[in-house]
């Protein structure tokens, strides 16, 4: 069967539970897709031969009750997966294989899913294109050289050009929804606290979210019931009652308030992002729900906000990795002299600009007016959210102030990179869960994507929302194969 | 340097110093399990053993709070008279080193779990309060072995995440023989509720130690030196000592004195600069975002503090009320949790008529001298508090002479055997039999007629000899009352 990969999660699903696939030949399917697309450079680490064994095995007493019945699936590698290298995309865990499973991942595990690899990401999930991974440039399936976005760059690449059915992603500032715009897919960042940060590696702990990243709505709406539990391993996981997103879908949206944050009209914005947000005020109207101007006040504060809490947290998340106990360790003279080496060598220079920039806000002197100010200043970005969900059901904003760039277009332009995320990094400071899909294409033909914001825990309003647009919208994502000779 | 009364003064040529200290104590939890991970704490383990992900800081492993960790800090709080914050959070304090894991340690740095308090000392001249200052969790770091090889420096990660109280005094001790009092009336405060062992041999209680000096009446602090991780109380005296007479020279000659810390060197006897303030650490504290801040309710607190044991100043008060006994004698028994369990349990096993005082001498005198000499705890004592009230009480009912029962205890402390078994196996039973007693006595006269004479002619110092002569004819056992009693009728 050669059209098993264009199928979506949910008819993948359907059909080897009506045995009319095997989870062989699904397996199967997807890993001679990506052999075929190492040019994408969308996987750090491939496990297809085991893939192909734990599919065999499924096969073979397939147990039909599960909600990811022997589907396989590639993972970003941010995720620690038992006995499976996991590296955030860095050269200091190069060497890592933990010995222990994210709680993330067993829960999809649990449900029947088979692992294919892991997928390349930023560094430490640090960067909104892709470039700072020590294992390369992601393709953008969309066009050669074109940066999938960031940090789950891989993941985007690897569910777009359709390497893998779906896929799970972490979102510290945008890194589901921004790579999610980039390259025509779908991703969620759900409410922090939603799904268990155990066994992730960090980056910023108090934003950090896992999330799905899917073809669409239905099939993100179905990982995200997977993976959302509440943890006892994670002292920040909340004990919520949680939906069956999937099951309780539906497009019925008619009456629900829509807000539309002037403040997000920002200075330097290409029309076709305004044209673009402009059309999904009109198909949420075409739903029947009503659109409401609000205001959010504080949003222009958000982006230096989060650069002094994301780093400050980082900065001291990645102080383990100093060559004592595993991963990448320098030859040194002494103790110190041993760490110096290993971190300079062991991080890339994304890494160490944001370990000196979190060590520094952090620093004696210098703590109350950046990172205390930072926190303040999020609990007023905070509020903003809290005071326009008195009036509305949920907010509408573009995802992402442009379409995806060129590899190397802004590489040595860390600010001008940073602004890729103004748009996702308020609803990670307000902690509240977020969606983008794609909404339609730029003159380029490249994907654009639409954010929905929800109020915290209400995943099933924003999923909703946004399965109702995606009928209205119907997007086609415009893949050409190119890297395949 | 010279005492005056109790006071601790510093003297030279013209002016009399006097020592300011304040201690950190760093006591470690009694807890089966780490304060953020559920491996074992047991002292004395094969290196790195007790170590999970998260006590090795694997990349994604988060800490989640052990909540006895949490109790067992409130109770001290309790015990220390202090104020439990009903909300406290948790920082990260950022530092590298091998044995730090993580590169931070979980401590509590603005907000604690216990405020303010006070803890009174019992000082020969009267009581003392010294005022807590606060009271916070903390992980404590594993262990770097340097003296193994040569080339490499070993870890032990068993430590690593142990649950710490760090017991914060304010500058109130003055001296050093009142700091060893604070130590082990801290010390005794956390055996009596289970909270710390006290064990400083074992690394559970040690202390850095805050000094500085000022003239006398002066009410300004002195520059102070903070010497670190001192692990006894005869160290924390020996090291205060030295760093005081240090200061004080520093400042007759003239020469300021650098806030700094310090380490002692036991060997020496001397404290060395460890590093400057201007070197110091700037530890980058930040709420830890692994952890939300911990919130106790009232009800929460108000079940821990409906539990707290008897503690050391409310059973003294007890033993002064209920046994009549002296405030030094309450003092010396209830010092110690386990000396107080086992005097309370030797009146228990007294019965009706008992004699306290006696059990108390008994306790402080002959079992206390075992005891040291054998170097070991009172809950190891080779004589059980049974055993010994049995004792006791053949002393009081007369069954027994002190002096034969200081023979029998002897041969107690082999197996806790019962005394009264002893009486009956050696016949060590005292004689009050007075027919036996005067018919041995009559013996006794008769073989010494001339020094009855000469005792009734006035030379009443042989009175002594009779009584000796009938002690050994009677092997000891003839009641020494009894034998004074008849002889002095006989020969009158």
């Amino acid at each position: 069967m050669s059209d098993i990969i264009k199928q979506s999660l949910t008819e993948l699903v359907e059909n080897i539970k009506n045995k009319k696939l095997s989870s062989t030949e699904v397996t199967k399917a997807f890993i001679d897709r990506s052999e075929k697309s190492k040019e994408l450079n969308a996987y750090i680490t491939e496990d297809f031969t085991s893939a192909l064994n734990k599919a065999k095995k499924f096969d073979q007493k397939p147990n039909l009750d599960l909600k990811l019945p022997g589907v396989p699936m590639a993972v970003k590698d941010l995720f620690c997966t038992k006995d499976v290298k996991t590296t955030a995309g860095s050269k200091i865990l190069n060497n890592f294989v933990p010995t222990y499973e994210s709680t993330v991942t067993d829960n999809i595990w649990k449900e029947g899913a088979i692992l294919l690899g892991k997928l390349n990401c930023d560094e430490f999930a640090m960067g909104s294109s892709n470039e700072t991974s020590f294992f390369g440039n992601v393709q953008n399936p969309i066009d050669k050289d074109l940066v999938p976005g960031g940090s789950s760059g891989g993941s985007a690449s690897a569910v777009a050009g359709q390497l893998t059915p779906i896929t799970i992603g972490t979102d510290t500032g945008g890194s589901i929804r921004q790579p999610a715009s980039f390259t025509g897919t779908v991703g969620l960042k759900p409410t922090y606290g939603s799904c268990s940060r155990y066994g992730i590696v960090a980056f910023a702990s108090s934003l950090d979210q896992a999330g799905p990243m899917a073809q669409n709505v239905k099939d993100c709406a179905l990982l995200q019931e997977i993976i959302s539990t509440y943890d006892s391993k994670d002292s920040t996981s909340i004990d919520f009652k949680r939906n069956q997103y999937s099951k309780e879908l539906t497009n019925n949206i008619k009456g629900k308030k829509i807000g539309i944050p002037k403040e997000y009209r920002v200075d330097g914005m290409p029309k076709e992002i305004e044209d673009l947000w402009q059309k999904g005020i009109q198909y949420v109207k075409d739903c029947g729900a009503e659109t409401i101007d609000i205001s959010l006040p504080h949003t222009s504060y958000a982006l230096p906000t989060y650069y002094i809490v994301a780093p400050a947290e980082a900065s001291s998340n990645l102080a383990r990795y100093d060559g004592v106990k595993y991963g990448f360790r320098a030859k040194g003279e002494n103790l110190i002299d041993m760490y110096e080496k290993t971190r300079s060598e062991g991080f890339g220079s994304e890494v160490q600009r944001r370990i000196m920039i979190g060590t520094y806000v952090l620093s004696s002197g210098y703590y109350d007016a950046y990172y205390l100010k930072a926190q303040k200043v999020r609990k007023l970005i905070k509020n903003d959210f809290d005071e326009a969900y008195k009036k509305v059901d949920a907010i509408l904003t573009p995802s992402t102030p442009s379409s995806a760039f060129k590899i190397g277009e802004k590489k040595d332009d860390p600010v001008s990179m940073y602004l890729n995320d103004i748009f996702t990094v308020p609803v990670n400071l307000a902690g509240l869960p977020g969606i983008s899909i794609p909404a339609g294409h730029d003159a380029k033909g490249y994907p654009l994507g639409l954010q929905i914001i929800g109020k915290a825990f209400d995943e099933q309003n924003i999923l909703n929302i946004a399965y109702a647009m995606e009928e209205k919208i119907d997007f086609k994502n415009k893949i050409t194969d190119w890297w395949i000779k | 340097m010279s005492k005056n009364k109790s006071e601790y003064l510093i003297n030279r040529k013209d002016n009399q110093y006097e020592v300011v200290i304040g201690l950190e104590v760093h006591a470690q939890v009694t807890s089966a399990s780490k304060l953020f991970s559920t491996s074992a704490t047991k002292f004395g383990a094969e290196p790195n053993t007790q170590v999970s992900l998260v006590d090795a800081a694997f990349p994604g492993m988060l800490p989640v709070i052990n909540e006895f960790c949490v109790k067992q800090a409130i109770k001290t709080g309790i015990g220390l008279n202090a104020k439990i914050n009903k909300r406290s959070v948790f920082d990260r304090k950022n530092y590298f080193y091998a044995d730090l894991p993580q590169g931070y340690q979980i401590s509590q740095f603005k907000d604690p779990i216990v405020g303010e308090g006070k803890v009174i000392l019992d000082m020969p001249e009267g009581q003392k309060e010294v005022g807590i200052e606060r009271l916070h969790l903390e992980q404590d770091a594993g262990k770097s072995i340097h003296d193994l090889d040569p080339q490499n420096t070993f870890v032990d990660l068993n430590r690593s995440g142990v649950a710490l109280m760090e017991i914060v005094s304010k500058p109130d001790l003055r001296s050093p023989d009142e700091v060893s009092v604070y130590i082990k009336k801290l010390r005794s405060i956390m055996r009596y509720l289970g909270t710390c062992d006290g064990n400083m041999q074992e690394g559970s209680l040690r202390a850095d130690v805050n000094v500085s000096v000022r003239e006398k009446g002066s009410k300004d602090l002195g520059t102070r030196c903070e010497i670190k991780n001192v692990n006894s109380i005869k160290f924390m005296q020996m090291a205060i000592e030295y760093e005081a007479n240090r200061q004080v020279d520093l400042i007759e000659e003239g020469k300021p004195i650098d806030q700094e810390t310090r380490l002692f060197d036991t060997k020496k006897n001397e404290t060395r600069s460890m590093r400057s303030k201007e070197d110091a650490h700037d530890y980058r504290y930040f709420p830890d975002p692994d952890l939300l801040p911990l919130e106790v309710s009232d009800e929460f607190v108000n079940d821990l503090k409906d539990n707290i044991p008897e503690l050391p100043d409310d059973k003294k008060k007890r033993f002064i009320d209920e046994f009549k006994l002296s405030p030094y004698e309450a003092t010396i028994l209830i010092s110690d949790i386990d000396t107080a369990k086992y005097f309370e349990e030797v009146v228990a096993k007294m019965g009706k008529n008992k004699d306290i005082k006696l059990a108390v001498n008994w306790i402080t005198g002959e079992l206390f001298a075992v005891l040291n000499n054998k170097n070991l705890e009172i809950s190891q004592s080779p004589v059980s508090a049974k055993n010994l009230a049995i004792l006791v009480n053949l002393i009081k009912n007369g069954t027994i002479s002190g002096k034969i029962a200081k023979t029998i205890f002897e041969l107690m402390l082999d197996g806790d055997k019962d005394p009264q078994k002893i009486v009956e196996e050696k016949a060590l039973k005292q004689q009050s039999d007075p027919k036996a007693i005067d018919a041995l006595i009559d013996k006794i006269i008769n073989d010494n007629r001339e020094k009855a004479i000469e005792y009734k002619q006035g030379k009443e110092k042989l009175f002594g000899f009779f009584v000796g002569q009938a002690m050994k004819a009677s092997g000891g056992k003839a009641n020494p009352q009894l034998i004074n009693e008849i002889l002095k009728k006989k020969l009158q």
